[in-house]
């Protein structure tokens, strides 16, 4: 669904990310790890068509800079790890605007047909209560919900994640990857994201690329590359050993305090 | 609720723009009731103009005020308009003509026009408007492309400053122009602060059209603009054709201030003040919000030039010095707010 040929970008006398190859097909979650600076989220933004580059992207086939924008919305959508709005829009007004790219140019009235696809995208992320709030007083969580709905009402059949849940507290987190997983499996549909935490990494997505230094080292089946000499070359320390340190205390507290609970 | 406030809105524009109407046209150095003022429309239009009581009573009404209440309320249409498009198309609550020096660039086009004498044969003082027009469109693209080189992010405060030190700019050097151009140009307190002296019903006309075209087109862009409203990243991500959009709204914004101001001085912080009084009433739905703010900016610009008109009556005070002052203590709020918030 996705193919990509040495991708370089170039920002000045900075190479941000050079020579990437890698194709993503249909049914699979490619995660994206690194660390700060890799180039992870470049990437995205490339892919989006948000900075120039050079190399080829290709969407089902069609090479990214042939694509009107429209026609690459149709395709691909993205959410982003910021949202700043200014005006009091609506959420349904923001989720609206999902249907941009499937609206004729010089139509005055929204059809049934999107009408139906804002009340799926709504209810799916659970926001169909708030549809009528003005986004400036919702949370983070709740505005990158909103923003979601509007990716899912845009159809497309890949989806780029940019970090969806930095800055988000985890209950958040554990609902938001089920979701993608749920909105995977309904179609021909691709996903790439971006994640920094590796606990998540592991856990969701079936494909993996580590990228440091704006090179790929290491793209495959997520077991393959998360092994603990790719992680240690990225990012300098014994990956596995910390993470077993820092998830080690949840095992034996959890179990203490539901035994507490029980009493 | 919202249905409940258009519907509030509509029934309020139908009952007050005509009162506001007959107010700016009666009121003046000579005060005109409204039933002279229906009797000479009325006579006006059925093409005989003899029988209202004296003809100097037709003659100001349709040759002095009528001219200038149409001017009036079609620029402040155009300003508010300008000022709600920009605040879309920036996602930056502070925009308009003045605060980005866009006014300031079309009064230099403009005086430097006059000054040179520049009449292109057959079109004559199209010249200036296009001159207008013209710097008012290079004044954005320089002032973006300085505020995008000092800050990528295109912050709301770095356009701002921006734009104050390009107004200061274009001001000064107008200044110059003006002192050197002698009596050719009208004087530097038209091009700083507007006024409607003398306005005819062909500057109406003017501006007329360049509202017809201009708030076609942006009311079909409605949808694009709420898509830069949330932020342009989110627009391109959308499947907005960015580059292609954007050029379109600075050139209708263009048109609508190079001709304004020519028509009657920049007058500052209309597009400013008004599309927030709008959002306030409909939301930030462009759609609504377009039309709405094109309204209210008439509305208030009447009001304005009734009060610079009668304030200080026989004297009249120049139509910005009410209009920045209203605003400015606007931009203050404004600017609190947005700080408070963050």
């Amino acid at each position: 669904m996705l193919q990509v040929k040495e991708l370089s970008v170039k920002f000045g006398d900075y190479t941000l990310l050079s020579n990437v190859s890698f194709s993503l097909e249909k049914g699979c979650w490619l995660m994206v790890a690194g660390p700060n600076g890799a180039g992870k989220s470049t990437l995205i933004h490339a892919l989006a068509g948000t900075i120039p580059y050079e190399g080829d992207i290709h969407f089902l086939g069609k090479p990214q800079k042939s694509l009107t924008p429209r026609k690459q919305a149709k395709i691909v959508g993205v959410l982003s790890q910021h949202h700043s709005v200014n005006y009091s829009f609506t959420v349904e007004e923001v989720v609206r605007l999902g249907r941009y790219c499937h609206t004729p140019k010089l139509s005055f009235s929204a059809n049934n047909q999107d009408d139906r696809k804002v009340v799926e995208a709504l209810k799916m992320t659970d926001i169909w209560e708030l549809r009528h709030h003005s986004v400036l007083r919702l949370s983070g969580g709740e505005l990158q919900r909103v923003f979601l709905a509007q990716v899912f009402a845009q159809e497309p059949s890949i989806l780029l994640l940019d970090e969806p849940t930095n800055h988000l507290d985890i209950g958040y987190q554990s609902k938001l990857f089920p979701l993608i997983q749920q909105w995977l499996e309904q179609g021909e549909r691709a996903v790439l994201s971006v994640v920094h935490d590796l606990g998540l990494a592991r856990c969701f997505g079936n494909q993996a690329l580590l990228l440091n230094n704006g090179q790929i080292l290491a793209c495959g089946k997520k077991e393959q590359v998360f092994s603990s000499k790719h992680l240690e070359q990225a990012y300098g320390i014994p990956v596995e050993k910390w993470m077993q340190k820092i998830y080690e205390p949840w095992n034996t507290s959890v179990k203490n305090f539901s035994a507490q609970e029980s009493l | 609720m919202r249905q409940k406030h258009r519907r509030w809105i509509i029934t309020a524009a139908v009952l007050v723009t005509p009162l506001i109407f007959l107010l700016c046209v009666g009121i003046g150095s000579v005060n005109y009731t409204p039933a002279e003022i229906m009797q000479v429309l009325w006579n006006g239009i059925r093409g005989n103009l003899h029988e209202t009581s004296g003809n100097g009573v037709a003659n100001v009404i349709l040759k002095i005020r009528l001219p200038r209440v149409c001017t009036v309320a079609l620029v402040g249409a155009a300003l508010a308009l300008c000022g709600t498009a920009m605040q879309g198309l920036l996602k930056n609550p502070l925009a308009d003509g003045s605060t980005l020096g866009v006014s300031s660039g079309a009064s230099l086009g403009a005086v430097f026009a006059i000054a040179l004498g520049l009449h292109i044969p057959m079109i004559g003082s199209i010249g200036v408007t296009v001159m207008s027009i013209l710097f008012a469109f290079l004044s954005i693209i320089l002032i973006l492309t300085l505020a995008h080189i000092l800050d990528y992010s295109l912050s709301t405060n770095t356009i701002i400053l921006v734009g104050v030190i390009f107004s200061m700019f274009a001001g000064s050097v107008t200044n110059l122009l003006v002192t050197f151009a002698g009596d050719k140009v009208k004087n530097i307190m038209f091009w700083t602060m507007g006024s409607f002296t003398g306005t005819t019903f062909q500057d109406a006309g003017i501006v007329l059209l360049a509202l017809i075209f201009c708030s076609i087109l942006l009311l079909n862009l409605s949808a694009e603009l709420n898509a830069f409203a949330m932020g342009e990243e989110n627009a391109i991500h959308i499947g907005v054709n960015v580059r292609r959009v954007k050029l379109l709204i600075m050139i209708a914004v263009s048109i609508l201030l190079g001709i304004s101001v020519s028509v009657s001085g920049s007058i500052g912080f209309v597009g400013l003040v008004i599309p927030h009084i709008a959002r306030f009433m409909v939301g930030p739905n462009h759609k609504k919000l377009l039309p709405i703010s094109m309204w209210l900016g008439s509305i208030f610009l009447l009001l304005a030039d009734l009060i610079s008109r009668t304030i200080l009556s026989p004297a009249v005070l120049p139509i910005g010095v009410i209009t920045s002052f209203v605003g400015s203590i606007f931009f203050i709020y404004i600017f609190y707010t947005l700080r408070t918030k963050q």
